[in-house]
């Protein structure tokens, strides 16, 4: 039973971190380099168009980032719950 | 030395060096040869990845991709590594905590289903041969286009070295064998894209000479809007494809790279769960190296190109017009008879007199740029390490599909070790022989059919892979019934415009002005939605199902027993 209760938490804790970084991602892929890509393109930073430059950029700088965040977030998590594989 | 001696010293030594690896690393068990053992180290594991996902249209076509399209071109940039995201967070350290060899092994057990096993076998040697074709087929055209001998020579040449290390190696061999390919292709890649960068802005990072001045004074992507619309063309920052059109294409390659089983298969094959993500992390970080350097790359080809080309006098072009002109990747007609080259757009009011094959931007760039000829050898080596990387780690999803999914868990479960392991080989042997075919003897549609391998992907295991772990409800029927709906929409749309009415492929035409390559994303909508309301009607997965699930969310050890909690 007391398993049970620990994996549920992970697991919801899991999702909440899984929800985050994903709407942080749909924002920066989908809204800022998309949609309103004509918007963000009004403010130019040196030669880059803001707009364009996290269509072919910075979008993918963003995405190494979540990826990383993750998994430093996941590895703690791991360890607060003791669900480490080294130890399970 | 010229450009031929430097280009043959460069990539016999590469082939050598693969070949050693080969040796070093091959496979003596069917663990070794599905997944090298699982002990592959993530770093590794990350550049292995890189190497098997850039293919030749990476590395070839990709910057003049977007050197032509200018925004537009933004969709590949966005989807193909947007797509590990989903990877990462959603699929590899759950696949891996699964634990067996392929994605239709997880499909099958989650499933407690032969037929959505079946299925997925269908639709990853789908996927994959649709794949591999397209890589021979680049091994042949760098190889005659560099060293001098027929397409159907350079595809021979290169099956037998995808031969030699696949079949052999098993995965084991191929991993390693991509660590090097990673790096020769991404020097390839580098080194030019350094020189061009240097040229055109004085500023050594392409990332950054991107948004810099030309030496000339005025900012590179200012001075190309000014071009393009000059010359007739849609401004290079701003595109002519309808927003929703690059919204759903984003979309269908970003899901249908987290849903290539030769991607996912990855991600089998390192230690544990934490490994299996930081190892996508890695993956998307050496991708990211390419995949930041192409748009620059392509901005300054672009700009280049006008810059020489435009209303140039033909005869006094530089040689690597006439050169490129021979092998018919340029073409100049004078329609107007003065002597010059005039190259326009669709909006101008001058007819266009040159036509560019996209490849030529990055094979043609370090002549274009004047670079040094051991610059032009290494073009060679890196897009040859593109093309090989990715055909050997899609003819090992093949033979696996063939050995382990349908003969070992289709129709003979009794299989020995051994004798598994040598249909795995013939199987691999086989689909060598089959994409060399195809690779010679190319179907008109090679083109095509790669929106059919990526909608595909996201409209059949991306979204039953998410249910499967995400929910414990979804069913066998749900699944199956999700799978084929999705897959069925997803083909009638790209077969009726891309087969049966190409004349018809147009915006007004399109539903809701969605284009055949972004309509996987419908595809994957459509199969979420029918897998929930079928399994909705239907009895609820048995409790085992419950069970795997449950332990696959969780990293620690497999040994350990659980409650039920359906």
């Amino acid at each position: 039973m007391k398993h049970q209760e620990k994996h549920k938490i992970y697991w919801r804790k899991n999702l909440q971190y899984l929800s985050i970084l994903l709407s942080i991602w749909f924002v920066v892929a989908f809204l800022i380099s998309i949609v309103f890509r004509e918007s963000f393109d009004s403010i130019q930073i040196a030669g880059f168009k803001l707009g364009f430059w996290f269509a072919q950029q910075g979008s993918i700088y963003v995405f190494i980032v979540l990826i990383f965040v993750y998994v430093y977030l996941m590895n703690k998590l791991d360890k607060s719950f003791n669900s480490d594989e080294d130890k399970g | 030395m010229n450009i031929f001696a430097w280009t043959y010293i460069i990539v016999t030594f590469t082939f050598i060096l693969y070949i050693g690896i080969a040796i070093w690393a091959r496979a003596k068990s069917t663990g070794e040869f599905y997944i090298a053992g699982k002990g592959v180290n993530p770093v590794l594991n990350g550049m292995a990845t890189a190497a098997d996902w850039m293919s030749a249209a990476s590395f070839i076509s990709m910057a003049g991709i977007i050197s032509f399209s200018g925004y537009d071109g933004s969709v590949y940039l966005l989807g193909w590594t947007g797509g590990y995201v989903l990877l990462a967070l959603l699929l590899a350290p759950y696949l891996r905590k699964f634990g067996k060899y392929t994605v239709p092994d997880f499909v099958g057990d989650r499933y407690y289903s032969q037929t959505a096993r079946v299925v997925a076998v269908l639709c990853a040697i789908f996927i994959s041969f649709t794949y591999v074709s397209g890589q021979m087929r680049g091994v042949g055209i760098v190889f005659s286009r560099f060293l001098d001998v027929s397409i159907d020579v350079g595809v021979i040449i290169g099956m037998l070295i995808v031969f030699f290390y696949a079949v052999m190696g098993g995965m084991k061999g191929i991993t390693y064998t991509q660590v090097a390919q990673y790096c020769v292709l991404i020097f390839a890649f580098m080194v030019p894209a350094i020189f061009i960068s240097l040229l055109i802005t004085g500023n050594p990072i392409p990332q950054l000479g991107f948004g810099s001045e030309t030496l000339n004074g005025g900012y590179l992507l200012d001075k190309l809007d000014g071009l393009n619309s000059q010359l007739g063309f849609a401004p290079y920052t701003d595109g002519s494809k309808s927003t929703l059109d690059v919204f759903f294409i984003t979309a269908a390659l970003m899901v249908g790279t987290a849903g290539l089983p030769h991607v996912i298969v990855r991600f089998y094959t390192v230690k544990k769960v934490s490994s299996a993500r930081i190892s996508a992390g890695w993956a998307l970080l050496f991708i990211a190296i390419l995949y930041t350097t192409a748009p620059a790359v392509a901005a300054f080809s672009r700009f280049n190109l006008i810059e020489t080309v435009s209303e140039a006098e033909y005869d006094k072009v530089p040689k690597w017009f006439k050169t490129w002109e021979e092998t018919k990747l340029i073409k100049f007609e004078d329609k107007n008879g003065d002597g010059k080259i005039q190259y326009t757009g669709p909006k101008s009011e001058i007819e266009n007199e040159l036509t560019i094959d996209k490849d030529i931007m990055v094979l043609a760039n370090p002549e274009i740029a004047n670079l040094p000829n051991w610059v032009v050898g290494l073009i060679a080596a890196g897009g040859l390490a593109a093309a090989l990387s990715t055909a050997a780690g899609l003819l090992l999803v093949i033979s696996t599909s063939v050995a382990h999914d349908l003969f070992k868990k289709g129709w003979k479960k009794d299989l020995s070790e051994k004798k598994e392991l040598l249909i795995a080989r013939i199987a691999a042997g086989f689909a060598v022989i089959i994409a060399g075919h195809f690779g010679m003897n190319p179907p008109g549609f090679v083109a095509e059919v790669v929106a059919f391998a990526f909608g595909f992907a996201a409209a059949s295991f991306f979204p039953i892979i998410i249910m499967g772990i995400f929910s414990k409800r979804i069913n066998k029927e749900g699944a199956i019934a999700g799978m084929i709906s999705g897959i069925g929409i997803t083909a009638a749309y790209i077969i009726f415009f891309k087969f049966l009415f190409p004349e018809l492929n147009s915006t007004e035409n399109w539903l809701w002005g969605i284009s055949p390559e972004g309509f996987g994303t419908v595809g994957m909508v459509v199969n979420f939605i029918v897998a929930i309301t079928v399994s909705k009607f239907t009895p609820a997965p048995p409790e085992e199902v419950g069970e795997m699930v449950e332990k696959i969310r969780i990293p620690v050890g497999a040994g350990e027993s659980h409650e039920i909690n359906a």
